[in-house]
């Protein structure tokens, strides 16, 4: 009953989102955004470095996915 | 078993990125592998609207884990990685499609991906969507390493569905979650390690081959926040919850702390913990051979921990740039992984008579991993 619950409030909130969305204004307007647009406040500063990483971890965990990162090949060895 | 993985990539999709070449090594040493790695990308805009990305890496392997030197001799390996991606951005949505080609002497995978980003509500939240399909050539070398023997053992298809979302929460702080889904069918197993089971041979025991589910499906969400500080630097903290269908649940915690020096160093730490349960088919030790209908032995899929500790410093160069290039860096990356293994123990060094099968020292080792790349912008 909570899941269906929250199911149901999450699919309000998404169809008030999506059906107000058009009228939504930016709350931090272009001028505002200098210190989001520092280097430092990037997500991927240095993609080949994070695959990389990446690419290490998934070799060595169980886990794998969702963190941006890429990598090919087996680790098998 | 390694998919390639489609990108999600939290950018403005308003602008494509600057032109960017890169030249790259890295060196990971550590659990009885030293891997040195060599890589160079190029990405350039063709025009305001198309860009084209190209990388080759090259990986090249010494040594063995644990699980397959206790049963091998070392391993002398190569992995050769290419990959090419076209991007196209119309208005706010940018499109992504790439082809990657992954070769080992005994492992050949492919993988096709398309990806596209939009900016919405004043550009305040970026959504990402992805898709790819990876086909993976699985074999084993019964040669050495001057004189391979491959046999193949079959086929691996991979499907990974991805989403995403970055928002601007104020003018300081940004955050987003990802979420993946992953499929995988096929040929599964890692043929070079095996399973041990209780015998009356006398070591007490015999290694057999791992027999894996023909089938795997995981899930992983990532949520991440990052936080511009009152002076100039960032924090990001991030978490992911993981789980499949073989039982593995993994958690990962990081903190990143950036700090940059005027404009020419930027300065940054991270710490990463990263904990696992074991896979339901997992064992160190069987109690027979054929005890179940499944079985494995391999050590990611042991209940596992790990620390890593890093640093990065990046040095710009070329401020004002010269002739085409408006800039540069050159970047330094270490980082310490230390591994613990709660299930999985460490029968290469110990063994009969001292320890009986089922009560060696559980295994643990340190790893150490540096990259050096030096990236100049066009």
């Amino acid at each position: 009953m909570r899941l269906r619950h929250i199911l149901i409030s999450s699919a309000f909130a998404g169809s008030l989102l999506l059906t107000s969305g058009c009228s939504i204004q930016p709350w931090v307007k272009p001028y505002e955004r200098d210190r989001l647009a520092d280097p430092i406040m990037a997500w991927d500063r240095d993609a080949i470095s994070n695959a990389y990483l990446d690419h290490i971890r998934e070799s060595r965990e169980g886990s794998r996915g969702a963190t941006g990162g890429a990598g090919g090949g087996c680790g098998c060895n | 078993m390694m998919a390639a993985l489609l990108l999600i990539r939290s950018t403005s999709a308003d602008v494509l990125p600057d032109n960017r070449a890169d030249v790259f090594y890295s060196k990971y040493s550590g659990g009885g592998m030293d891997i040195t790695g060599y890589s160079a990308t190029a990405r350039a805009k063709v025009t305001e609207n198309f860009a084209l990305e190209a990388n080759y890496f090259i990986d090249k392997v010494s040594g063995a884990s644990v699980d397959v030197l206790s049963q091998a001799s070392v391993i002398k390996d190569e992995r050769k990685q290419k990959s090419g991606t076209l991007q196209y951005l119309h208005d706010k949505t940018t499109y992504a499609a790439s082809y990657m080609t992954s070769v080992e002497r005994d492992y050949i995978s492919d993988t096709a991906s398309f990806s596209l980003s939009q900016d919405m509500f004043g550009d305040l939240t970026t959504i990402t969507l992805g898709f790819s399909n990876t086909h993976n050539k699985v074999g084993i070398n019964n040669g050495t390493a001057n004189k391979p023997d491959v046999a193949w053992l079959g086929h691996a298809l991979t499907k990974a569905y991805s989403a995403g979302l970055s928002q601007i929460i104020t003018k300081n702080f940004i955050a987003g979650v990802n979420l993946q889904v992953i499929t995988d069918a096929g040929y599964l197993a890692n043929p070079y390690r095996s399973i041990r089971y209780l015998d009356g041979s006398a070591k007490g025991y015999s290694l057999a081959s791992q027999v894996y589910p023909q089938t795997h499906t995981s899930t992983a969400v990532q949520a991440q926040a990052k936080y511009y500080l009152p002076y100039r630097a960032a924090v990001t903290g991030v978490y992911r919850y993981y789980r499949d269908t073989w039982g593995v649940i993994g958690n990962t915690y990081e903190l990143d702390y950036t700090h940059p020096i005027s404009n020419k160093w930027i300065f940054e730490g991270r710490v990463r913990y990263y904990k696992q349960s074991a896979a339901s088919f997992y064992s160190d030790l069987f109690p027979f051979a054929g005890s179940q209908n499944f079985t494995a032995r391999d050590q990611n899929l042991a209940a596992l921990d790990n620390t890593t500790i890093g640093g990065k410093v990046t040095y710009a160069f070329l401020p004002d740039g010269w002739r085409i290039f408006k800039r540069g860096t050159v970047t330094v990356d270490v980082s310490r992984i230390r591994f613990n293994y709660l299930d999985f123990r460490d029968i290469k060094d110990f063994g009969p008579p001292q320890y009986k099968p089922g009560s060696e020292p559980l295994y643990q080792f340190s790893a150490m991993v540096y990259q050096a790349y030096v990236s100049i912008y066009f």
